[in-house]
């Protein structure tokens, strides 16, 4: 029964020493990706995390409670939809939905923000800081401290918070201090600088609730064993409904929390095609005015890990750009820079106006508002899933809603 | 091998006083202004500079700093330009040792081996890299001190005695106690507490321990300076730049504004053990 599997993949024997689901090694490294580029200050406290960490997966009890709290206060397993229409629109491949959407908060972020919250109370951590993007980790962060009694500090980048309102006040009410932040471009690289400078100056008493698959080790490895529940339950559910695996996966990449978590169970499964979106904006030729760090950047150190990073030619980091706020950030997650290298991963831009057009594809046909995120993964499906045998199947993780985005889409289809 | 930091800490224990280490960011509030500021501070009392190498993301700077890099980098400096900034410098100046701080990315992307070369040979003593603790020091401080450079680390109140010696291994040149938890700028809570972590490092080490962060006044340098072997200040004198400053650019007031403060901490340093 899927309600009762594991939520946490390092349950999961892993496999011999080819597999690509090994990572990280005992320094946080995926290949050359990955580490922990930190300030001193912070060192001790990433080290007692990871301590904290390994312990808390060797105990069942903490497994327990997590598994608990997923089935009936996030809604876990989220279902796998069959797109019908969509399929017949698209004319190849089967098109199928993980719905994470549907979980408690509206997005993926909520898995990895309960197994954190029960870790931060495990430390006796009294306050909790997070920084967020599109909101939607604001939100989830917010929600599990309302329900732990934690209070909490959400950074975000003024430029967000004018995009993001709804969820701005969504935060607001479940008790959470939300500080803009105006310095560079006010999206959440600038967050994320903030929340670290927040978290040198509280060492004690603070919890930093990351949510993405990046920064310092052992947060990517940690972020990703929280979400590789997306993954196994679609390996699940597709296995009981079409009884094999499917031929390809999709999911959009901004840190890339969501898309590790879709890809992790298949990463041994050679015939399974594996493909991220990433924030094409403008266009990858239109200097800075991508978020596609993969394409369009070079291999560099920020927020803890060595990753791809779009900067310029002398190291400096570029403020980057995407419609959707969530996918707005210079770098991503050690493994996907890992995955990208060794090609098992085919990482690829989609701009603001296909993620727009896939957006209101989806709506019209499925009566789904995705995310602007996850309309991205969407247009890139929209790309592959033609090129397919209408035999084939192809899943797009469906990583939030998209009620957050309809004032911004609004105004962009000039309906406001 | 000996450097000008070795040299320099030395000749200020047979003086009896502890070191005034100044940090400025190269090229603020523009390269030729940040060039005369850089050439002004011996004279006005500095023992050690600290320059600043600007990065879009200081994560460990509070305002100060951080608006200060974004001036620098608005004036258009560069790595290369900083490493030019210290070459310039070591024309007039060959004693006063110069220690290179800043963020490992743009180092990284200029390329570790080719980086260390080039700051020894402008004429750079030590590089303090925040984001590098000593986990990575294959990354650059282990190239650094084959190059001859010294690798200054930050210790903080987090670095228990159990991880000291894990810190202190590389270290050379001196040790960068932080006096706080927080970022650059903000204000020490108990001197004592820094005294007491002075004397708990050099518990385990012979390496000099200089002490920064929250340090503004002549007033902090000669309470901190009774234990420490120096006193780093930084935000005063970048805080100095920025209010010297009209309409964002240089005045004929802001090499002197900085001059004057560090003749005026100098003085602190000066009785700290008097
Ligand atoms: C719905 C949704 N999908 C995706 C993302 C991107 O994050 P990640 O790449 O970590 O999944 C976000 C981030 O805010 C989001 O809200």
């Amino acid at each position: 029964m899927i309600g009762r599997q594991s939520i946490l993949e390092a349950d999961v024997d892993t496999t011999g020493i080819n597999s690509l689901r090994n990572g990280p090694d005992d320094n946080g490294r995926f290949g050359i990706f990955g580490g922990r580029f930190v300030a001193e200050t912070l060192m001790p406290l990433i080290l007692d995390l990871e301590a904290h960490y390994r312990a808390a997966q060797k105990d069942p009890a903490f497994k327990a409670e997590l598994n608990d709290l997923s089935v009936h206060y996030a809604g876990r397993p989220s279902p796998l939809y069959f797109a019908e229409r969509l399929t017949k629109h698209l004319g190849g491949a089967q098109v199928w939905f993980k719905r994470e959407e549907l979980n408690h908060t509206g997005s993926h972020k909520i898995n990895n923000c309960l197994g954190q919250i029960l870790l931060a109370k495990r430390m006796g951590k009294t306050r909790v800081i997070a920084e967020t993007g599109a909101g939607q980790h604001g939100v989830a962060t917010a929600t599990v401290c309302a329900k732990f009694e934690l209070p909490c500090t959400i950074f975000m980048g003024a430029t967000d918070v004018e995009r993001q309102m709804p969820n701005v006040l969504r935060m607001k009410m479940l008790g959470a201090e939300v500080r803009p932040v105006t310095a560079g471009a006010g999206t959440l690289k600038d967050a994320m600088n903030e929340a670290l400078r927040d978290w040198v100056t509280n060492v004690d008493s603070t919890y930093y609730l990351i949510g993405t698959a990046a920064g310092p080790h052992p947060y990517p490895e940690m972020v990703r064993d929280f979400q590789s529940v997306i993954g196994s339950e679609i390996k699940s559910q597709f296995a009981e409904a079409q009884g094999k695996l499917p031929d390809a996966v999709v999911a959009c990449v901004g840190g890339g929390s969501n898309a590790i978590g879709t890809f992790h169970a298949f990463l041994d499964d050679a015939d399974v095609k594996l493909y991220g979106a990433e924030a094409g904006g403008h266009g990858v030729d239109v200097e800075n005015g991508h978020a596609a760090s993969m394409t369009g950047g070079r291999p560099g150190v920020l927020h803890g890990n060595r990753t791809y990073l779009l900067q310029d030619k002398d190291g400096q980091i570029l403020e980057g750009h995407s419609i959707s706020a969530g996918l707005d950030y210079p770098g991503v997650g050690p493994e996907h820079a890992f995955l990208h290298d060794s090609k098992r991963v085919t990482y690829a831009p989609i701009t603001d106006d296909e993620a727009l057009e896939a957006f209101q594809l989806c709506t019209r046909l499925e009566g789904i508002i995705p995310a602007l995120e996850s309309a991205h993964g969407l247009a890139q499906l929209m790309k592959v899933a033609p090129t397919m045998g209408k035999d084939q199947s192809i899943v797009l993780c469906l990583s939030g809603r998209g009620d957050k985005d309809v004032e911004s889409v609004g105004k962009y289809l000039g309906l406001l | 091998m000996t450097t000008r930091i070795d040299t320099r800490f030395a000749a200020l224990k047979a003086e009896g006083r502890p070191a005034l280490v100044t940090y400025v960011m190269a090229g603020d509030p523009d390269l030729a202004t940040g060039q005369a500021i850089l050439e002004a501070l011996p004279q006005a009392g500095a023992d050690i500079i600290e320059l600043g190498m600007p990065f879009s993301d200081p994560m460990a700077d509070g305002v100060a700093i951080q608006l200060a890099g974004q001036r620098s980098l608005a004036a258009g400096q560069t790595l290369r330009g900083v490493l030019g900034m210290v070459e310039d410098f070591r024309r007039k100046d060959e004693t006063t040792p110069i220690v290179l701080m800043g963020y490992y990315n743009p180092v990284y992307s200029f390329g570790v081996e080719a980086f260390v070369k080039a700051a020894k040979a402008a004429g750079a003593d030590g590089l303090i890299i925040v984001d590098l603790p000593p986990e990575e020091d294959e990354e650059l401080c282990l190239p650094a001190m084959a190059a001859g450079l010294n690798f200054i680390r930050l210790t903080t109140p987090t670095t228990d005695d159990k991880r000291l010696p894990a810190v202190l291994k590389n270290s050379s040149g001196f040790v960068y106690y932080v006096s706080m938890t927080g970022v650059t700028g903000a204000v020490i809570k108990s001197r004592g507490a820094v005294g007491e972590a002075v004397d708990r490092i050099k518990s385990h080490t012979n390496l000099p321990v200089a002490v920064g962060f929250g340090i503004k006044t002549a007033e902090d340098a000669a309470e901190i300076g009774k234990h420490a072997d120096g006193i780093v200040v930084g935000s005063v004198l970048v805080d100095a730049v920025a209010r010297s400053l009209k309409d964002g650019k240089a005045t004929d007031q802001t090499v002197g504004a900085v001059r004057d403060l560090v003749a005026e901490i100098f003085s602190g340093v000066k009785r700290a053990r008097g």
